[in-house]
């Protein structure tokens, strides 16, 4: 399911939040209503956390993560870097990453598989996300632009990329993938994808200003129409019980 | 290098409109034209309504603050004044099409369709047609106004004058004036006791007009102005010019008697002079010595005389005998011979004079000519007193009369004719005068046929009503002096066609 939603009188939400399959990350400050369209989906399911990055609140452009790890930039405090270690699930391992490009949410996208890379990320750091993330790793272009991150989001199901990709770009990626894609946009035509919305295999929270055709279109691409969290989570509620015992 | 190069074909997609979902290629705006259009209006804040003054009697618009452009209807020049008028608008958008859209002429309504383009909402240029309506409202010109306050009100106005005691020169000016349309800005003429009046609108025409004048005919001019009205604000001054211009009374065919001073200037040319021909110089013949001199309008002016005898004291004479002295000689295109004659008045075959003349080529025995009778006549010139022991001729014969052959021709139209200034006749003259009008033109008329050189600076029509005779004479060397069919001008009239297919059977 698809929901609308504002922080702060804007609706660049990819930009404030951080959402996979396993936890969300949801910036500080501004009221509670941005928390609470949070939790109200995903309280029963998997954890919110509030948190900043480098004292900002930008943190869905700053880390990059799935359901087997998160990634944060060298500028992380030491206490965000303990305070993400003690509220994420133990199999999400916290990694800070030295790399000149520290906003890692421009530079990677990613799913639970296949992972898209800025053009010019250092080799350490394609090894790292290999590692840490579990996924391929794939160095591309979107529509001409190396800011991958920024101008598509995919999840486990389907994916949307920058409105001009070319046909046979939007195969070639979708062969990469291996999941359906379909240029489109978010927030009443503007191209950056994944600054207005965040997405993982049940549900996606975009910005109030997407119109109706566009959450259809988001909706049908990440097949959120007959999605249930449980079926997804159950699988990870068995390694929790695990652990509990 | 580039035949070698691999490049990806790369087909452009189709994404959603995010307004109406429809299918459309993506653009900055990504969203398909209708849904922006609905979004934004780039006509917003153009004037859609604008007033503009209108003359009815000139049709003509007002463009502020003061000019007024005279349009038609659905024309070019009205387009330009209306997207004029948008100027402002139009700096904010870029005009990329302007047409009329028709109205009815009654309706006082403009309507013009507009299509601007401008930049919208990340670069996506938008291009938008709107129509604008311009209300006629209806106001008269400053020109117009004060044309139907008064619309005897002249601005400027010419005196032209000659005193002498006939209009022959005003008819030779009338057709001259008619040949160069100098008159053609002229509100009105009027006829006035010895000369004419023109008024104009505008002094650079009444300048204009005194300048021709004065290049076709001795004139002195001098101007005034009288203050109308005056506006204490603006400093501005109305005034009324006038230019009073004064033609020389002496006229061709005249006996003029030269002041001492002006013939030693002319190189002692004998105090009886004749003038022979008259434009913006003075041509002065001496029929004794066949010299021939020219006089400026300055100089002329410097030392203003009268002359001695005019045309209307021509007398006839009878020839009876021509004996040449002298060779034929060229003077300016005209030939002249001297020639001693024995002639009588033809009221008077009593008296016999032998004079010298110098039409001693055209004269035969038998033939008659105009002179001046100096014998007869009682001059009260003060200069022929000044001078002493001049040996004053008794009669100085001036051109040779063709009256005999004229009568039998009396009544017969010419076969040419001229036109006529538009003018305002003196009432109060009465009916002799008029008679003597017509006597004069007459006498004009004739003038014109016998001299060739004076028909070079008009026109001359040729009139419709004018059959050839039958009886055509066998020319011959003494035939009345005709004016040759060529010489004619066809009057604008496609009419005119049939006519001259008869006279060529001529």
């Amino acid at each position: 399911m698809a929901t609308r939603l504002q922080f702060e009188n804007s609706c660049d939400v990819g930009v404030f939040s951080k959402l996979t399959n396993a936890y969300c990350l949801v910036a500080i400050g501004g009221s509670e209503n941005f928390y609470s369209a949070f939790e109200s989906e995903l309280a029963d399911v998997i954890p919110v956390i509030k948190t900043s990055i480098a004292g900002t609140r930008i943190i869905g452009r700053l880390c990059a993560g799935n359901k087997k790890g998160l990634l944060v930039p060298h500028t992380t405090t030491d206490q965000e870097l303990q305070h993400l270690r003690n509220s994420l699930p133990d199999q999400v391992v916290v990694q800070r990453i030295e790399e000149k490009l520290s906003a890692l949410g421009n530079c990677i996208a990613c799913n639970d598989h296949v992972a898209l890379t800025h053009t010019d990320l250092d080799r350490e750091t394609e090894e790292i996300i290999a590692d840490v993330l579990g996924v391929e790793v794939f160095r591309q272009t979107i529509a001409g632009n190396i800011l991958v991150g920024s101008y598509c989001a995919f999840s486990n199901r389907g994916g949307l990329v920058h409105p001009h990709t070319s046909i046979e770009d939007l195969d070639e990626l979708s062969t990469l993938l291996q999941v359906p894609l379909v240029a489109g946009t978010i927030n009443r035509g503007s191209d950056v994808i994944a600054a207005g919305m965040t997405v993982n295999d049940w549900t996606a929270f975009c910005g109030s200003d997407t119109t109706a055709t566009e959450l259809s279109v988001i909706e049908s691409v990440f097949k959120l129409r007959e999605a249930q969290p449980s079926a997804i989570v159950d699988e990870m509620r068995k390694s929790l019980i695990d652990s509990y015992v | 290098m580039d035949a070698n190069m691999f490049v990806v074909p790369q087909t452009r997609g189709t994404v959603l409109c995010c307004k109406c979902g429809i299918s459309m290629a993506p653009n900055p705006a990504n969203m398909c034209v209708t849904c922006l259009r609905s979004e934004v209006d780039i006509t917003e804040g153009l004037r859609k309504h604008v007033t503009i003054m209108h003359c009815p009697e000139c049709s003509s618009y007002l463009q502020p603050p003061k000019t007024w452009i005279k349009a038609q209807l659905e024309s070019k020049e009205l387009l330009t004044f209306c997207v004029k008028r948008l100027e402002t608008d139009l700096k904010k958008v870029r005009l990329v099409n302007a047409e009329f859209i028709w109205t009815e002429p009654h309706s006082k309504r403009i309507k013009v369709k507009l299509k601007v383009q401008k930049e919208v909402l990340n670069g996506a240029i938008l291009e938008q047609s709107y129509v604008v309506e311009y209300v006629q409202q209806d106001h008269m010109c400053e020109s117009c106004t004060r044309f139907q306050a008064n619309p005897d009100q002249w601005v400027a106005s010419v005196q032209l004058r000659q005193r002498v005691s006939h209009r022959r020169t005003f008819f030779y000016l009338e057709q001259v004036i008619l040949k160069h349309d100098a008159a053609v800005n002229a509100i009105k003429i009027k006829q006035m006791d010895q000369g004419l009046d023109f008024f104009f609108a505008n002094r650079s025409h009444a300048v204009k007009f005194v300048e021709f004048l004065g290049k076709v005919a001795p004139t002195k001019s001098r101007h005034d102005k009288q203050l109308v009205s005056h506006d204490p604000k603006n400093n501005s001054y109305n005034y009324k010019y006038t230019f009073s211009v004064e033609i020389s009374p002496i006229c061709r065919e005249d006996l003029i008697c030269l002041p001492p001073r002006v013939a030693a200037s002319l190189g002692n040319l004998g105090p009886l002079v004749i003038c022979t021909k008259v434009t913006n110089n003075i041509t002065l013949l001496d029929p004794f010595t066949l010299r021939q001199c020219f006089l400026d309008t300055d100089q002329y002016w410097r030392h203003s005389f009268k002359s001695l005898l005019g045309s209307r004291q021509l007398v006839e004479y009878d020839v009876f005998n021509v004996e040449v002295v002298s060779p034929e000689y060229n003077l300016g295109g005209a030939k002249y011979v001297l020639a001693d004659v024995e002639v009588a008045r033809v009221t008077d075959y009593g008296k016999l004079f032998y004079i010298r003349t110098h039409l001693g080529h055209i004269l035969k025995p038998g033939d008659r000519a105009l002179g001046y009778d100096l014998y007869g006549a009682n001059s009260n010139d003060i200069e022929l007193d000044k001078y002493r022991g001049l040996n004053i001729p008794e009669a100085i014969l001036i051109k040779k009369s063709y009256e005999e052959k004229r009568q039998k021709k009396r009544g017969k139209p010419r076969s040419w004719k001229l036109k006529s200034l538009d003018m305002e006749l003196d009432e109060s003259k009465g009916r002799a005068h008029e008679e003597k009008m017509d006597s004069e033109y007459e006498e004009f008329l004739r003038d014109l046929e016998e001299n060739p050189e004076l028909r070079f600076n008009l026109s001359l029509y040729r009139n419709k009503d004018y059959q050839p005779s039958e009886m055509v004479s066998v020319s011959d060397a003494d035939d009345v002096p005709s004016v040759a069919l060529e010489e004619l001008l066809a009057d604008l009239d496609l009419i005119e066609q049939e006519d001259n297919e008869d006279s060529m059977r001529e």
